[in-house]
């Protein structure tokens, strides 16, 4: 997560999976999706706890140029252009260093086209003479119905664009591609031998792999070919509200309560008229999301991976009792709740892990709905919408309400169902005073009503 | 009206009442259809090698697996291996048995993916030509089975020169001969190969199939069209083995106070004989000379106290925690017994899938370890300093163990098992370090019924050790095995000829002298 790494120290971390930090560059002609991989990654890895950042030269020439006018600036034979562009990239290059050698990041992914060889030789360079590992993503790609569709869903909408209508624009970004195709040399089987690169086809029904050095690259291979841009949505929900969380006791594997059951049948109500083709449906092991699955009538499957976090000690107390029996606890949890872990229960950092795999799959899947719980699905929720560690624990998952997420342009739309069923709530803000001797009621603040 | 829901007593899976006999996946099943895995490659390319590995981890995280092996068939047909000229390609009478090698071959991945559970079939042989390809589409097309090819292309002559060594020289095929001769003709048999060798092309004739190119062994992949779950897993698997030679240590953390007192569980620190293991560990760590030795430890004070005493930096997996024993935790065998005479009784019944209440079962660490397992095959040499069940887990990993068997491997502590990978398998030494320790191994009890029946389901997440061949070994009295069937009568008759009849025996050195004994894999130790 962003801002979840204790900079340097490998006895905290689970797995320290990169000895020195990586150089992702991303390599490829314009509208080949080198951006959207960019963001993606960046989002994958920082949920994952390895503290990324992209760095795209795009932006760069845009906050030095101010105003765009053609594709003529990218032109190769215009001096002028080449002077900037290469003092953009530069300039980038020089935010990596920072943020890899000062600031604590581990992995830099380097946005731009990269396609001459030339460019490519300064960047290892610069990486070798940094300490720097250096790992190329390049797109290939000829279909013009992709491309087409990629100039739509992000180039038209770009500051480069504000003042043009669309034709205008694709004509335009169309030559601007043709400023970079003569010049373009894509990495060559035998030339870049000994370069450690993933060379993606086609969106992704080809991949070239080469020289994987460490478990990062393993790991980022493995994310790019499991992802797809196939329209699709993910629903995402809680089970309905359960014995326990009228009670306002947390964890436990109680089944479901009168109204979670109403929930249920309007869950199924809801599924129906989206109509959604080829429709998974996933749930915990544990009783309550089973329950609220058994009523679509429909197949599922369980995932002990999408249990609730394990409160450990404190499973099945309210929040009252672990004030009265764990006081010391319970404020520590206010001050970092992303890391803290219930004496022989689990972190919300352990869920991140955990669910891990879940994500990877979801990532294959298409249509899909999750019937999972708050903790759970605050950090699935956080994978999709890019939140960092800190904002994670407190994301807003209240009972009976549907998230619908659709994947477009470089993010995830969301839309926010209500299935009108009442029920408890159960989230409980981050209180004012989260210091260890704070009174009773300083620390029960934020508690949510219940029964 | 939703049905009523029931949880079963031994896994703690919600499932549908009418349904809890039913034993239940610990994730989703993701692999409807089966698939065929095709190799394809020159001989001594690593086909076989890939073939029984990947197999081994499929089959460990509770994918039945298994592999076909059509040198076996082979060598079943035709008992007495002769030279190389069996493999010329113009050697027709060898190339029709060859033929129906494969389609028996076939017949039995057929069998064993429709009717006998399997849900991924290896079909470990050249498959060098498009023809033979073209076959086994079809065959998989007829079937509804997905296929997957895994080639292996290789041009380093140190590479194949060193396989043949490894597992060429020793196989059946040359019992009779030195390794010289041995390594001449198996050379002559690759030239056999290469004439008609069509690799697959990813630009044109087979771009349409999905498959894997393993390049100078890991070196460079070429990954076409992956079409589900399996593919990726199996693609990402290839992608972090490799051969370099290595040493992976797996021991427990020191006798712990609670290991004392029989306690499950907890997290407890070392006592004072677990002190002086983790010292006598250092030592042996040390004289052990190794190069680059990475630690690895769980996030329990017993195993990260024991690694405190190396003075060697060592990094924690919460992934290598003991078995959560839920309800159970901290407490002593009899005390469970007391207390939950019923989940006592239910774990013996069916130690693999029992799942303590609000705890874990064997089935559930499988998926937990599955990460550091992967891991463990990116790394060269590794110590691991665990606990009893997660290192059974591991052990099943390395030495090929099913679900059933598990359980009950023998980890005790203050001993550290040397895992050395050799040939296709793992040489495995026990090492004891000589300081005494309480012993905290149950076995399977006698008096116990055995619970549901180890069929094989096809939705279930059990570890299975990589079945037998089909073939059965050669034994020179049995002459009532039924023919192959759909093999013309002649080449049936040949299978039923004992030894002494060769008609097979072709020009060409023969290659036969006084025998000495069979196949020497090195199996793994019990």
């Amino acid at each position: 997560m962003r801002g979840s790494c204790h900079p340097k120290n490998t006895r905290d971390r689970a797995v320290c999976m990169t000895n020195c930090p990586t150089l992702i560059v991303t390599v490829g002609l314009p509208a080949r999706g080198k951006t959207y991989i960019s963001k993606k990654l960046t989002r994958y890895l920082n949920w994952i706890g390895v503290p990324t950042k992209e760095f795209n030269v795009g932006q760069y020439r845009r906050e030095c140029l101010k105003i765009y006018k053609s594709f003529e600036f990218f032109r190769p034979d215009n001096e002028e252009g080449l002077k900037i562009r290469r003092q953009c990239a530069t300039s980038a290059l020089n935010d990596v260093r920072q943020y890899l050698s000062v600031e604590g990041g581990q992995v830099a992914v380097f946005d731009a086209t990269n396609t001459t060889r030339e460019r490519r030789g300064t960047i290892v360079k610069f990486a070798e003479q940094n300490g720097f590992k250096v790992f190329f993503v390049e797109s290939v790609c000829e279909d013009p119905d992709v491309i087409a569709q990629n100039i739509v869903q992000v180039k038209l909408g770009s500051p480069d664009y504000l003042h043009c209508n669309s034709e205008e624009a694709i004509e335009d970004f169309m030559k601007r591609i043709k400023c970079y195709e003569s010049s373009y040399q894509p990495l060559d089987e035998v030339l870049d031998r000994d370069l450690s690169y993933i060379k993606i086809m086609d969106v992704g029904r080809r991949y070239l792999v080469n020289r994987v050095v460490d478990h990062i690259q393993s790991r980022i291979v493995y994310y790019l070919m499991n992802i797809h841009i196939t329209p699709r949505s993910i629903y995402l929900c809680r089970h309905g509200e359960s014995d326990l969380n009228i009670k306002g006791r947390i964890g436990g594997d109680s089944g479901l309560s009168a109204r979670g059951k109403e929930f249920a049948k309007h869950l199924r109500k809801f599924i129906q008229e989206q109509n959604i083709k080829d429709l998974k449906v996933w749930t915990s092991q544990m009783k309550r999301t089973i329950q609220t699955a058994e009523c679509l009538g429909v197949p599922y499957e369980q995932w002990k991976s999408l249990n609730e976090i394990d409160a450990g000690v404190c499973e099945e107390m309210m929040y009252e009792e672990i004030q009265e029996h764990y006081p010391l606890e319970f404020a520590l949890r206010d001050q970092d709740k992303y890391r803290y872990r219930y004496p022989k229960g689990e972190s919300y950092e352990d869920l991140v892990q955990r669910l891990e795999p879940v994500i990877m799959e979801l990532e294959r899947q298409e249509n899909i709905l999750v019937i999972c719980h708050q903790a759970v699905m605050r950090c699935l929720l956080a994978y999709f919408l890019d939140k960092t560690a800190d904002e994670l624990p407190y994301l807003n998952c209240p009972l009976h309400t549907v998230l619908k997420l659709t994947p477009v342009a470089y993010g995830c739309k969301v839309e926010s169902v209500y299935l009108g069923v009442d029920s408890v709530n159960t989230h409980r803000d981050r209180p004012e005073n989260v210091n260890v001797q704070r009174s009773t009621e300083d620390a029960l603040q934020t508690v949510p009503a219940h029964f | 009206m939703p049905r009523e829901l029931t949880q079963n007593r031994i896994q703690k899976i919600w499932v549908p009442t009418k349904d809890d006999r039913r034993r239940a996946a610990g994730a989703p099943n993701f692999a409807n259809p089966p698939t065929v895995i095709v190799m394809v490659g020159l001989p001594a390319r690593g086909k076989t090698y890939m073939s029984k590995k990947l197999t081994r981890y499929l089959n460990w995280i509770g994918m039945p697996t298994k592999v076909f092996n059509v040198g076996e068939y082979r060598r079943e047909a035709v008992k007495n291996y002769s030279s190389y000229d069996f493999f010329k390609p113009d050697n027709e009478y060898a190339v029709k048995i060859r033929q129906q090698c494969a389609l028996a071959a076939l017949r039995d991945v057929k069998s064993y993916l429709k009717d006998e559970g399997g849900q991924v079939a290896v079909f470990d042989a050249t498959n060098t030509t498009r023809e033979r390809r073209d076959m086994i589409l079809k065959f998989g097309s007829e079937n509804s089975f997905k296929v997957f090819f895994i080639e292996s292309v290789c041009d380093d002559p140190n590479v194949i020169a060193s396989n043949i060594m490894e597992v060429k020289v020793s196989c059946p095929d040359y019992r009779d001969c030195n390794k010289t001769e041995a390594m001449l003709d198996f050379h002559r048999r690759i030239e056999c190969y290469k004439t008609s060798y069509q690799p697959l092309d990813p630009d044109q004739h087979d771009r349409d199939l999905s498959f894997i190119k393993v390049i100078d062994v890991g070196r460079r992949f070429l990954v076409n069209r992956i079409q589900d779950h399996i593919q990726s897993k199996i693609v990402y698997y290839l992608m972090n083995i490799h051969v370099q030679p290595r040493t992976i240590y797996l021991c427990r953390h020191g006798e712990s106070t609670d290991n004392l007192e029989g306690r499950l569980g907890g997290d407890s620190g070392l006592s004072p004989r677990g002190k002086q293991f983790s010292a006598a560990l250092a030592r042996f760590v040390e004289e052990q000379q190794l190069k680059n030795l990475k630690v690895w430890t769980s996030q329990l004070c017993r195993s990260i106290q024991t690694a405190e005493h190396l003075g060697v930096p060592y990094e924690q997996w919460k992934a290598l925690n003991e078995i959560d024993a839920g309800l159970c935790e901290e407490m002593t065998y009899d005390e469970v017994k007391e207390k939950f005479p019923e989940e006592f009784a239910l774990r013996d019944e069916d130690k693999y899938y029992y799942r303590y209440p609000a705890g874990e079962s064997y089935q559930d660490l499988v998926q937990r370890v599955e990460p550091v397992i992967m891991e463990l095959e990116r790394q060269e040499n590794v110590l691991v300093i665990c606990h009893q069940a997660v290192m059974r887990c591991l052990l099943a990993y390395f030495l090929d163990k099913s679900a059933d068997e598990m359980p009950y491997l023998k980890c005790p502590l203050h001993t550290v098992l040397k895992l050395t990978p050799v040939a296709y398998g793992c040489k495995v030494e026990s090492i004891s370090l000589n300081v005494e320790a309480v012993n905290t191994h149950r076995d399977r009890p006698e008096e116990v019924k055995r619970g549901p029946g180890t069929l094989i389901r096809r939705n279930s997440v059990t570890p299975l050790t990589s079945p037998e061949s089909n073939i059965k070994k050669p034994r020179i009295d049995d002459l009532d095995e039924a023919p192959i069937q759909e093999l013309p009568p002649s080449v049936a008759s040949l299978a039923l000829c004992s030894p002494s009849h060769l008609p097979l025996a072709l020009a060409g050195q023969d290659l036969r002298r006084s025998s000495s004994g069979c196949h020497d894999f090195l199996q793994p130790c019990q």
